[in-house]
């Protein structure tokens, strides 16, 4: 029989393969925060950095940082009303018997099956049509179209048979419907409800296509970049993807942090 | 239990009173028609197989189910529509349904919260039921980390503190394994006499519906089948259905000859019996007789002659032996009970006989 050869030998195609499949997702924005830090005008090799001008250029222009107070009023805005709206609907779905609730549920999650393209368009010409002007509110509409479904989703898929019959204790002590909501559903479901906040927040923070086509003067970020890339290449939109990227991944880290926490205690 | 108003005797009278409640889930029917007045301060328990509507009526009584038809009255007051929220009932549930997020003094003081009791006063009314539960130094700790026997106290004092005029438990020991059921049930008896509360128990195990009752009321097919002291329901058993259901029985098949005021003659393939009891001549009825009544060996004393049986199968549970024995008259085998030191071999012969006073007559 020959030899076994030692661990490290042995899996190295499994290494390889792993490190060609991260190397595939994260090379592309491994390059693009590297560049971020590039001294000269243009984000091509060879790096010259690193330095932070392009962020202080960022930073100092004011339609960039206008367009960041935007997104992150949209982003809190929607996700706010996305899961407020969502728990409701869970609610009152997974408490109450409600005639043709199937369909209801259907109709509630449909859109996650929509393209944003398709979502976009529908809410272009509904705006049109009603006249509702272009502005924030209406990315704002936008996104709790789009976050909504998950939050429902979400939250209802948290809200089972045992969590009843503790609600039912609360009313049994006297608890009215609000106060059950309040003090027993709401904090038993907080960990769904932050998990749906903050996840709706990330979808928010870096959607383009609905921001873009119901959007007239005041832009969100993504929008912005966008603008900013159709007159070329340069590191400052390096700069301002890297901060963008590195906001999503802070919120992913909150939210997995204190789920893990949750798990663990 | 702080104001102390609330120890047992004085004033007795209704508690509940539940009048002609029928509940009918589209096609089935739960409860059929069911009547049931329940003394105030009594311990009561509704005994029945899965099925029987003992659940239902549970429900209904603490306002989670309304009835299709029927009144429910508590002290005197209908409540057949009043939601549970503003019922004077509180329930212990099966799964306890403690809240997890909050401490057990936190838990306890719930109900006082939702009535607007002041914080001190709540405080005090919660260390109060804590200490009756034994689980004062609990207080401060989260539902998860106590154990199934802390969690069911805990629920028992969450549902007693605010001082309900009846305390509905939905099959509460249920989760528990033998040894704590069994303690946890002597301490149920034992808080219900403190604290001098109607407690309306559900259960299925007749072994606990004897133990802590004061009332069994025996439910079967949504209506009641027997209701009364546990030595009554077990000795003198009503139905056919109680009898079978509580505990062990023989039953033989007889029709009656004679009838005389509180005493009938019946005859069976195992001969004449007078039992007492009611029913008209030429009626068919059934005796039932508790293994345990059974008497091994020779006839002696009042005991009449059942004949002599070939033994089946022979157990052994502890504090007696148990046998199934067949006797030639009759269609089936007869269980009997036999001293703890006394074994007997299957195949063995065995003479029987029975005091006719410990026959029951059964005419439905």
């Amino acid at each position: 029989m020959a030899p076994r050869l030692p661990r490290p030998v042995r899996n190295l195609p499994a290494i390889a393969y792993v490190a060609l499949v991260y190397g595939f997702i994260f090379l592309p924005v491994a390059v693009l925060v590297l560049f971020s830090f590039q001294e000269s005008r243009v984000p091509v090799p060879p790096f010259n950095g690193p330095s932070l001008r392009w962020y202080a250029a960022v930073f100092s222009d004011t339609r960039m940082m206008d367009a960041l107070t935007n997104s992150i009023l949209v982003a809190l805005l929607s996700s706010l009303v996305s899961v407020v709206l969502g728990f409701l609907a869970a609610y009152g779905l997974a408490r109450h018997r409600v005639p043709m609730s199937g369909l209801i549920q259907g109709f509630l999650t449909a859109p996650l099956t929509v393209s944003y393209l398709i979502i976009a368009m529908g809410l272009l010409i509904t705006f049109n049509a009603v006249g509702v002007p272009k502005s924030l509110l209406t990315i704002g509409i936008g996104h709790v179209v789009i976050n909504l479904p998950l939050c429902f989703a979400i939250v209802y898929s948290q809200m089972g048979e045992h969590q009843a019959n503790i609600e039912r204790a609360a009313r049994d002590l006297g608890a009215a419907e609000w106060q059950v909501l309040l003090l027993v559903t709401v904090p038993i479901l907080w960990p769904a409800l932050f998990a749906s906040f903050f996840l709706a927040v990330t979808f928010s923070w870096d959607e383009f296509i609905i921001a873009f086509m119901v959007s007239r003067f005041e832009v969100t970020l993504p929008v912005e970049i966008w603008s900013m890339l159709r007159s070329g290449l340069n590191p400052k939109t390096n700069a301002v993807g890297s901060f963008v990227f590195l906001i999503s991944i802070a919120i992913v880290l909150v939210l997995d942090l204190i789920v893990l926490r949750k798990r663990k205690a | 239990m702080s104001t102390g108003g609330m120890s047992k005797g004085g004033m007795s009278g209704t508690a509940v009173e539940i009048d002609r409640v029928t509940k009918r889930f589209e096609q089935t029917l739960a409860l059929d028609a069911i009547s049931l007045a329940i003394e105030e301060g009594s311990f009561v328990v509704l005994l029945g197989p899965s099925g029987s509507g003992k659940t239902t009526l549970l429900n209904i009584l603490g306002g989670f189910l309304e009835p299709t038809t029927g009144r429910v009255l508590i002290k005197g007051a209908d409540v057949t529509f009043v939601p549970p929220a503003k019922r004077p009932t509180t329930t212990v549930f099966q799964d306890y349904a403690l809240f997890p997020h909050m401490t057990i003094a936190g838990n306890v003081g719930f109900g006082l919260a939702m009535r607007g009791v002041a914080r001190p006063e709540r405080c005090a009314r919660v260390e109060t039921a804590l200490e009756l539960v034994g689980l004062a130094h609990t207080r401060a700790r989260k539902v998860h980390q106590l154990s199934g026997g802390q969690r069911q106290r805990i629920a028992l004092a969450r549902a007693l503190v605010v001082e309900p005029a009846v305390l509905l438990l939905d099959e509460p020991l249920g989760a528990l394994d033998l040894k704590l059921r069994r303690q946890m049930q002597e301490e149920l008896k034992a808080i219900q006499k403190r604290v001098g509360t109607t407690f309306v128990h559900v259960t299925h195990d007749q072994d606990e519906a004897m133990a802590i009752a004061d009332t069994i009321v025996v439910m079967n097919e949504g209506r009641i089948e027997d209701q009364g002291a546990p030595e009554r329901v077990y000795l003198r058993p009503k139905s056919r259905f109680t009898a079978d259901f509580m505990g062990d029985s023989n039953f033989i098949a007889g029709r009656v000859a004679e009838a005389a005021a509180g005493q009938v003659m019946v005859d069976t393939a195992l001969g004449r019996f007078a039992v007492e009891g009611t029913a008209a001549v030429g009626q068919a009825v059934t005796l039932s007789v508790r293994p345990e009544h059974v008497r091994a060996g020779a006839a002696a004393g009042a005991a009449q002659p059942l004949g002599t049986a070939r033994v089946l199968e022979s157990g052994f549970f502890g504090t007696h032996h148990q046998c199934t024995a067949a006797l030639e008259a009759a269609e089936r085998p007869f269980k009997v009970r036999l001293p703890q030191k006394e074994s007997i071999a299957p195949g063995s012969d065995l003479p029987l006989s029975v005091d006719p006073a410990d026959l029951v007559l059964l005419t439905g």
